[in-house]
């Protein structure tokens, strides 16, 4: 008996047939999850990690640019001009009071420590920006929220958690009016 | 690559002559390079030199991916069944219990199931797997259906087999004599034939009472 051909059997097609035969929305949950065919399978391929290691060490490097390019903006920006913040005669030797500087700015803490002697630092704790209150007597600036303390003459750190100094805000007496003049940057 | 749609793989037991160079081409195959995937089965040694080879069938509803736990076992779009993925195999022998066919094998010293590929390197390029490049009896033949129908008049191709409640498509064709009854391999009804030997080989392929070819 001869042939010209053989019959065709049901050929097995691009996905697998589950055991049920059912379609596979009417699948359960986990064949989807797990599916046998790879090419349902959620492999990442070599080029899709080069390509998510590339991009995201592309974003890492447009962040450090980005940051450079703000620090030095923020230098150069931060000459705003003189502005008048308190009369000499309006606070007591020890006294202090806040203002803005520039304009918009976080408050600012300005401190007459003697007769002709003011300094103003950024209120901002440097630890979790609690606002600092003066400690004069004891020639410091305190942080109630975690007891952080700061030199009064320098802003420089001296005890409990915060680890960067308070940035300092230049000042100049003129005429019996003090004036901002300009922010020194917070550094290590 | 896919493998190519027309090219088959075509097992027929009785043209095996049991000379196992199937067994030793396969483990040149550089899918599994030294690793034999071929068993040779010797249907009934006391009665019978009939052997066969068993190689995967690539089933269209793989058993051995159906019960593996760390889903390693991954059947390509040309219904090609790979060996477990290293990466997730965890070497529970779960395929190797579950396949009817009996086909993984436990790679113990690497814990990883390595299976039969169709030679995957070579087939998807169009290329025959190992074995049945080198099967001088053509029981293992990889080629385009005409070709078969044109040198074997007297068989037919059939892929579906039944185990107990279990009916499974495979991608690899059995050839079975051209006058057999069934279109479905009923291999667990076979199993309780009591006759064995040629004369089992008769009644599996050649159905009730008729004679195989």
């Amino acid at each position: 008996m001869s042939q010209s051909e053989l019959p065709a059997p049901r050929s097995v097609g691009p996905n697998s047939t589950p055991p049920d035969q059912a379609a596979l929305a009417d699948q359960p949950r986990w064949r989807r999850d797990f599916p046998i065919d790879s090419s349902e399978d959620d492999y990442v391929s070599r080029r899709d990690l080069v390509k998510y290691m590339v991009l995201t060490s592309g974003a890492f490097a447009v962040g450090q640019l980005w940051i450079l390019y703000k620090s030095v903006f923020r230098r150069r920006a931060g000459s705003a001009g003189a502005r008048a913040v308190a009369q000499v005669g309006e606070l007591p030797v020890g006294g202090a009071k806040t203002f803005n500087y520039p304009e918009g700015s976080t408050p600012r803490l300005l401190v007459r420590t003697a007769e002709r002697a003011f300094v103003a630092y950024d209120q901002q704790c440097t630890h979790l920006q609690c606002p600092v209150v003066p400690a004069v007597k004891q020639g410091k600036l305190h942080c109630p929220c975690h007891n952080g303390w700061f030199d009064l003459q320098t802003g420089v750190p001296i005890a409990g958690p915060p680890q960067r100094r308070l940035p300092r805000v230049l000042l100049e007496v003129r005429d019996e009016t003090v004036y901002a003049t300009g922010v020194e940057d917070s550094a290590t | 690559m896919p493998v190519p749609e027309t090219l088959e793989f075509f097992v027929d037991p009785g043209r095996c002559i049991g000379c196992q160079s199937c067994i030793q081409a396969c483990a040149e195959c550089d899918t599994h390079k030294g690793q034999s995937m071929i068993q040779l089965d010797y249907l009934d040694r006391g009665r019978s030199t009939q052997t066969l080879p068993v190689i995967c069938m690539h089933c269209d509803s793989p058993t051995c991916a159906e019960v593996c736990p760390s889903d390693a076992i991954k059947r390509a779009e040309d219904g090609v069944v790979q060996t477990a993925r290293k990466p997730r195999c965890i070497a529970c022998n779960n395929c190797v219990l579950a396949c009817p066919f009996g086909v993984p094998k436990m790679n113990t010293r690497m814990n990883l199931m390595m299976k039969c590929d169709m030679c995957y390197d070579r087939t998807s390029v169009g290329l025959k797997p190992m074995c049945a490049s080198v099967c001088p009896s053509q029981a293992l033949a990889f080629g385009t259906r005409q070709e078969i129908a044109k040198n074997r008049p007297n068989s037919k191709a059939a892929n579906t087999f039944r185990f107990g409640a279990q009916t499974i498509r495979t991608k690899v064709n059995v050839l079975v004599p051209a006058n057999a009854a069934p279109e479905l391999i009923d291999v667990t009804a076979a199993m309780y034939e009591p006759t064995i030997g040629h004369d089992m080989l008769e009644s599996v392929f050649g159905g009730k009472g008729e004679a195989g070819a």
